[in-house]
């Protein structure tokens, strides 16, 4: 099997089994306001299962899959000189619920250019592409869980929801952690935008609380001076037991 | 006042979107970028095991197929094994066997497939076995959280009668929905296996 380089934790703390999940704070699968998913959210309730080996186990991410410039949206589609927009880093943590660093895991983002458009075939929005920007990258977190990349700031975007529908500047995210149960997609929004609260994508999600979780704020003190600002998004990922009782995930 | 908890919340989910793969799959966006897209070879070349591929469509309530869906597939090796450190026989996996895979339909028909081998039953709980099954989990523009499901085989009828997970699903006429069926074409073993978001014929999902 291919290794990651990073220290993993060994079998016997790694198998313990996940928290449950929490869905009072994660949006519904039935959010109306977002029209998309009346058509396409299950009408019968979830089947819940305790932790299998299916469960606790998950996919594996090492340096060798990676390219030199993958967190560097700045540089890593740059034809005939760089992006037009706000220069910025993002940074952060992947933890878990318990608070401890997830390390080694891959993280992926993706968003659209400075003036709201994306670089994907379906995209039709009339602000233009930009030749230098792709708008994709990835990148995995190091011993303590830390992550960063360096993009411009994505501009907002009309979309087909309600008639005059503009989603708040968004970075989306893609999360894995060592257990494929944490599997986990969302968006990061930007501090004090005056979109966030008239979008119905982000409404969908039920807890205040959990909803503020998704804002990065400014961090000036991770700016680079006269070059780029920051932003920190912290990223929590489902905690683990690390106690084993009775009940024995595998037959031995 | 007890002493406080202190356990961090899980950040909540949003949707994939419609330009997922701008992201996770930028050469179906229209553009190459990376030295390697991730996740496609699931098994690799040295992988034991009966090679077959699996196709379906992903349908919404009124019966369309969705086309910007994306699915990420997790399954053992033809022994049963997961490479992952949280099996304790990871090591007896096959080099370059990395068990995951993402796959997205395709945009004008909704068609997805892909290719791997079959995995081995898994040691379920409490020496319980698990019927030979692919994980799935499922995201797209108009899913807010991710949908999980498994995949199992119909030509493996007497392990999914005890399998563990099939049998808690209450109504036994949606234990079907998880069961994909086995034709063979050009010689190959090709497995149907198609999903209801909702409505007739509901795929059963998993809070896991």
């Amino acid at each position: 099997m291919k290794q990651g380089e990073i220290h993993r934790p060994n079998a016997r703390e790694a198998s313990g089994e996940f928290f449950q999940r929490d869905r009072r704070i994660h949006p519904p699968a039935y959010t109306p306001n977002y029209k998309t998913s009346v058509g396409r959210s299950p009408r019968y309730a979830l089947l819940s299962l305790q932790n299998s080996l299916s469960e606790v186990t998950g996919p594996t991410f090492g340096h060798s899959d990676l390219g030199p410039l993958d967190n560097d949206l700045i540089l890593n589609y740059a034809q005939d000189g760089e992006p037009v927009g706000e220069r910025i880093i993002v940074h952060g943590r992947v933890l878990d619920e318990t608070g401890r660093g997830v390390p080694g895991t891959l993280v992926e983002f993706w968003q659209a250019n400075a003036g709201g458009r994306y670089r994907h075939k379906k995209d039709m929005y009339l602000a233009p592409i930009d030749p230098n920007f792709g708008g994709c990258g990835r990148t995995l977190t190091d011993e303590n869980g830390y992550y960063y990349f360096r993009t411009v700031k994505p501009g907002a975007y009309p979309w087909r929801n309600w008639v005059n529908n503009w989603r708040p500047a968004h970075i989306h995210f893609s999360v894995f952690g060592p257990g494929f149960v944490q599997r986990l997609i969302t968006q990061m929004y930007f501090e004090g935008d005056p979109l966030i609260p008239h979008c119905p994508i982000l409404a969908s999600i039920p807890d205040a609380e959990a909803l503020e979780g998704l804002i990065a704020p400014l961090d000036l003190n991770a700016a680079v001076p006269l070059d780029s600002l920051a932003y920190k998004f912290d990223i929590v990922l489902r905690g683990r037991r690390s106690t084993l009782f009775e009940n024995r995930l595998e037959g031995n | 006042m007890p002493q406080p908890l202190n356990y961090l919340k899980e950040t909540a989910s949003q949707t994939a979107g419609p330009y997922v793969h701008i992201g996770l799959a930028p050469g179906a966006a229209g553009f190459k970028i990376f030295e390697q897209e991730l996740g496609t070879d699931i098994a690799g070349p040295n992988a034991e095991g009966e090679r077959i591929r699996v196709e379906g469509t992903v349908f919404d309530g009124a019966g369309a197929p969705v086309k910007d869906v994306l699915i990420e597939v997790w399954q053992a090796n033809a022994a049963g094994i997961y490479p992952s450190p949280a099996d304790l026989r990871a090591d007896q996996v096959e080099e370059g066997f990395r068990g995951w895979g993402r796959i997205i339909s395709d945009f004008d028909t909704g068609l997805f497939s892909f290719d791997t081998v079959k995995p081995g039953g898994i040691a379920g709980r409490n020496s319980r076995r698990m019927a030979p099954h692919l994980n799935l989990w499922i995201v797209a523009r108009g899913i807010n959280i991710g949908l999980n499901t498994r995949m199992y085989f119909d030509d493996e009828a007497e392990a999914n009668a005890k399998d563990p997970v099939l049998n808690l699903i209450e109504q036994a006429n949606r234990r079907g929905t998880l069961i994909a069926t086995r034709e063979m074409r050009d010689g190959k073993p090709v497995y149907r296996f198609d999903i209801r978001l909702q409505g007739e014929g509901e795929t059963v999902f998993l809070d896991i």
